[in-house]
């Protein structure tokens, strides 16, 4: 037994794009307890409903996080959307879920690249990060913007994507796969890798549904919990099935954020296959009178919307429960007992969204 | 002091941005656009950084962070602000936990704009602060007499 | 979409309920508060996709139990309702005293007099 230390991290620290700051208390090497402080990015946008209205408030949502972007635009168009009444096309549909899809691609290979920066591979980081330029390529080509793209808005999709493009898309996703198998072969495959997130931060599948685990890091444990099974946007046309694994530690956590993005891949070909022609907007009129929840599956995990409108042009609330909020408990109890120079992986491994969890 | 303009080493801090525009940061570093090839180097300490980058706006949490990273840092020292929050907070500028634009608490030598700004943007910006980096170390030579 | 079920309770029920629900294999999702005519409290949760709304009318300054000894990680949620709107949650496991997101501004989500 040793000193108990208390050692703070953060907020600026090298391995994290964002501040999130937690106090380690040390045993020797061991964490014992881990405290988070948050509140670095807490800007209070929930609050921006009484400024904005209904429609303006679009754009807000989708600056929730520049990461997930799209998904949290989305969320937020289909909880009005429900609480209107409004049907959107079925193009808008699809093509809602060949962004959505494609967001989740770019995400997860961000934070792959963001792994292996942790563990110090460089040029590892590097590679995933030149491959995720090519779908951040089609999102330009797409929508104009490269991390925010304002498409989604209430009653449909802003662009429509032409036949052609959708075909280039797809070739485009042909090489992206060849690439990713390669680069993906190192994360499974390699010796040093595999001895830095095998083992390492186990959460047990009990854990994982004790503390409200979501995303990947409760799928890694072992809990089948995917919203896109539930059929919202184009998901109930579409073939798959949740990717789970059960050894609960940083290397699943890994190899189901990789399953995922063949996934991705595949979901988005099903989509130009069943893509039907028509409208991509419908008109909307009047303004939300009454309440909805909304659950959808974004790269981190579930992610639930709730709106209340009162008739008028401003909501009463309007509110977002993030997928790391819910995973921070989960990554509290994985801390307790590892070893200090494992802190950065353990971070990283639930794929932290700061900025969404403080919102 | 010409090593210096050669290369570069930046410090990267996300006041209260959305992400967008850090993940830009990051992108300028990665092959495509690859600013390393001019020997730019993202430290994740202050003290080898010779121009800080910050994203999103600042709020009263981190303020005190902010201003010992500047602090820290040795002259001559440059503070670019990246994105439209970190220039005047932005969309969040109406927020009740949002102060404003950097420039409420460092004097910002460079604005870039853009929600989120582009990679291009953001190294034009970079290669902006390099002139005036070279400037202030000429300032600096000629005070102490050097 | 999963179906909406909001069943309205009162606030000293809300223990036996959701000790209920716990055993009944629920996991808990999200609590919400809004500030509209006193307080209106929702508790989430989820079993097999569906999603169940406990709903709580309180007035402005009601006090209301903690359920972070059943759900321990309803704690984050308490602190944040407790310092964004000023709820007055009792006996929470990990109480951060209204310094979560350490906001410089006194729960801006309340509003005065809407009661």
């Amino acid at each position: 037994m040793g000193n108990r230390t208390i050692v703070p991290f953060g907020p600026q620290h090298p391995v994290l794009p964002e501040p999130i700051h937690l106090d380690l208390v040390l045993e020797d090497e061991r964490v014992v307890e881990a405290i988070p402080r948050i509140g670095y990015i807490h800007r209070g946008l929930e609050k921006l409903v009484e400024k904005k209205d209904f429609q303006q408030y679009t754009f807000v949502a989708e600056r929730i996080c520049g990461i997930c972007s799209f998904m949290h635009g989305m969320g937020y168009c289909m909880t009005i959307e429900s609480i209107m009444q409004i049907e959107i096309p079925e193009r808008a549909k699809f093509l809602r879920t060949i962004w959505a899809e494609l967001s989740r691609m770019h995400s997860h290979i961000l934070w792959l690249g963001l792994l292996a920066d942790a563990f110090g591979f460089e040029s590892l980081f590097m590679q995933s990060w030149k491959i995720r330029e090519q779908i951040l390529d089609i999102f330009e080509e797409t929508t104009g913007g490269r991390v925010i793209f304002s498409v989604c808005d209430i009653g449909g999709v802003r662009k429509d994507i032409s036949a052609e493009t959708l075909q280039k898309i797809v070739g485009i996703l042909e090489q992206v796969d060849k690439e990713l198998k390669e680069l993906t072969e190192v994360f499974l495959k390699d010796t040093s890798v595999k001895s830095r997130t095998k083992g390492v931060g186990v959460l047990s599948k009990q854990a994982a549904f004790d503390l409200g685990a979501v995303g990947p890091m409760a799928k890694a444990s072992g809990v089948e919990l995917d919203m896109r099974t539930q059929g919202y946007a184009a998901y109930g046309k579409l073939k798959f099935a949740p990717i789970i694994d059960t050894k609960g530690d940083c290397y699943a956590r890994t190899k189901v954020r990789i399953k995922e993005i063949f996934q991705s891949i595949d979901l988005i070909k099903q989509c130009v296959e069943l893509i039907p022609e028509g409208e991509i907007k419908v008109k909307v009129t009047g303004n939300p009178s009454g309440e909805y929840f909304t659950q959808i599956e974004q790269p981190r995990g579930e992610v639930v919307y709730y709106a209340k409108g009162n008739g008028s042009k401003f909501l009463d609330r309007m509110r977002v429960r993030t997928p790391t909020f819910a995973n921070v408990p989960a990554l509290l109890e994985t801390l307790k007992g590892c070893s200090l120079a494992d802190v950065p992986i353990l971070i990283l491994t639930i794929d932290p969204c700061i900025s969404c969890t403080e919102r | 002091m010409k090593f210096v303009k050669k290369s570069p080493w930046i410090l990267h801090y996300d006041g209260s941005s959305c992400n967008g525009c850090d993940i830009e940061v990051l992108a300028c570093l990665t092959p495509l656009y690859d600013v390393e090839r001019f020997g730019i180097i993202n430290t994740g300490n202050p003290k080898h950084a010779d121009i800080l980058l910050i994203t999103g706006s600042v709020n009263e949490q981190n303020i005190p962070v902010v201003k010992q990273l500047y602090e820290q840092m040795a002259e001559p020292k440059v503070v670019a602000a990246i994105g439209i929050c970190a220039t005047s907070g932005g969309i969040f500028a109406e927020c009740y936990n949002v102060v404003g634009g950097v420039d409420k608490v460092l004097p910002v030598d460079v604005y870039v704009p853009g929600c989120a700004a582009r990679p291009e943007a953001i190294i034009d910006g970079v290669v902006k602060a390099l002139a005036i980096l070279e400037e202030k170390s000429k300032d600096a030579r000629k005070k102490t007499g050097k | 979409m999963g179906q909406q079920t909001i069943k309205a309770i009162s606030s000293n029920e809300l223990l036996a309920e959701v000790l209920h629900l716990k055993n009944d294999g629920y996991r808990l999702v999200a609590i919400t508060c809004t500030c509209k005519d006193g307080m209106e409290l929702s508790y989430s949760f989820d079993k097999n996709y569906e999603l169940l709304n406990l709903r709580i009318n309180i007035g402005l300054d009601e006090d209301i139990a903690s359920i972070s000894f059943l759900y321990p990680f309803a704690f984050l949620y308490e602190n944040e309702i407790k310092e964004l709107f000023g709820v007055n949650i009792k006996d929470i496991a990990v109480d951060f005293n209204n310094s979560l997101y350490k906001i410089p501004v006194k729960t801006p989500f309340r509003k005065e007099g809407t009661e």
